[in-house]
């Protein structure tokens, strides 16, 4: 029972994680195009999704659209819900890391006949990689934390298999301590390395990190 | 459309509403004082202490960086037997946000020079003297930013309490929705669910981006 709560935490995870980093690549790449237009669409994305709690979003597609006639099951309304609302968070980290890049590259590539999506694909998102790899690590823990909001919809997912093992056979204490574990092993990995990779870069790159240490715990 | 605003905003449903939205700002106020002070504590410990002390502050932030803000709700409310359930709701978010705060916290005293310190000594501060007068400051001065980012993020996760049937500003929402059926009537309570935590937490984000931008220029 737990195993396949946890099976679901994984793939709705993963698959909410891809749709974090698409949206926020995309994003995060248009809201700092010189298109005012652009810069505004993703600047309404992204204070939107930041500034509303994701359960109220959850429950907007889980209520809200069944009762207008749109019915998605839990599992597709975990992963846009938390695809799109981490998609916020992403964009924001990318467009830190593309604005740390020198503007003398992008007129260097310019100037060799780059256009903007080669210059971006071939010049600018390669290098910000390394810079954004720690905040997004935090980013992909947060997400897998979030997806408990599942558990709210009923959505089979680990925290909802514990709660109800819990409610089912009264033993709290044991359901919550395997369950935390289970979320621990997913996050701790993840946040550790995180750590560690940003330490190194600190220490021997001589790229600019523009996180400066009071930056360092993006949250959400 | 002008009566669906006049059947969603009732006096009755309004000040329901507003009773909810006094519940979350007191939850999140306090909830954050009572968080920076323990965060402090816990990172200054881990920062500082490498011995028993440091090692526990430094479990305790793993351990709830890495679970779920639900897990811990659900663990206060139904294994606490002590207290209102309002409390142990907050007691929950106190545990989470102060793991969370203790690692920004800690950034912040990174970025403190170590000779501070032995400038500190040379003139006769103690230890307690040396973190809170000069320490201290610099290391909130430069965390101000992420201080305030975890201010809305706790803002935000008042709305995970609804699960337990606290009644903060999503719960009265959601009691007041369950009143209506037809599609306009549900979104705009949708709507006014979403403008509220909006309102707060934009005015916010605001804040600390003005205050980024101050501060580079002086930089």
């Amino acid at each position: 029972m737990f195993g396949e709560g946890f099976l679901r935490t994984i793939e709705v995870a993963a698959l909410a994680l891809i749709l974090a980093l698409v949206l926020g690549i995309i994003f995060g790449v248009i809201s700092t195009s010189n298109n005012k237009v652009m810069r505004g669409l993703a600047r309404v994305y992204v204070e939107f999704f930041q500034n509303t709690p994701l359960v109220i979003q959850v429950f907007f597609m889980y209520n809200g659209l069944a009762i207008a006639g749109l019915r998605l099951s839990v599992f597709v309304i975990g992963v846009l819900g938390v695809g799109i609302y981490h998609g916020a968070y992403v964009s924001e980290v990318v467009k830190t890391g593309i604005t740390s890049i020198s503007v003398g590259q992008v007129e260097a590539a310019k100037s060799q006949g780059f256009t903007y999506i080669q210059y971006m694909r071939y010049i600018i998102l390669p290098q910000t990689i390394k810079i954004v790899l720690p905040p997004l690590t935090n980013q992909a823990v947060n997400l897998i934390k979030n997806t408990s909001v599942l558990a709210m919809i009923s959505g089979f997912d680990l925290m909802y298999v514990a709660d109800s093992w819990a409610s089912s056979s009264l033993d709290y204490g044991p359901s919550y301590v395997f369950a935390g574990f289970l979320y621990f092993m997913l996050c701790f990995p993840l946040a550790t390395w995180a750590r560690k990779y940003e330490e190194r870069l600190k220490h021997k790159d001589t790229a600019r990190i523009p996180f400066d240490p009071s930056e360092e715990a993006v949250t959400c | 459309m002008l009566e669906v605003f006049q059947n969603v905003f009732t006096p009755s449903n309004v000040e329901f509403l507003a009773k909810g939205m006094a519940l979350t700002l007191t939850l999140s106020v306090s909830v954050v004082m009572i968080s920076i002070l323990f965060g402090t504590i816990l990172a200054l410990l881990r920062t500082y202490e490498k011995r028993v002390l440091g090692k526990l502050a430094g479990f305790y932030i793993e351990m709830f960086r890495n679970t779920p803000l639900l897990l811990w709700i659900l663990v206060c409310c139904f294994m606490i037997p002590y207290g209102t359930i309002v409390i142990r709701g907050a007691l929950a978010l106190t545990l989470y946000t102060s793991a969370v705060l203790a690692e920004i916290v800690r950034g912040g005293l990174n970025s403190v020079a170590e000779g501070q310190f032995e400038a500190a000594k040379s003139q006769g501060f103690t230890l307690i003297q040396t973190l809170m007068f000069i320490v201290l400051p610099q290391c909130f001065k430069s965390i101000i930013p992420s201080l305030l980012s975890q201010v809305i993020t706790t803002v935000k996760d008042t709305s995970f309490l609804q699960v337990v049937a606290i009644p903060e500003y999503t719960r009265s929402g959601f009691v007041v929705m369950g009143r209506y059926t037809t599609t306009p009537e549900v979104f705009m309570i949708f709507a006014l669910l979403a403008v509220g935590y909006f309102v707060i937490c934009f005015s916010l984000s605001c804040v600390v981006r003005g205050y980024q931008k101050r501060t580079e220029i002086v930089r």
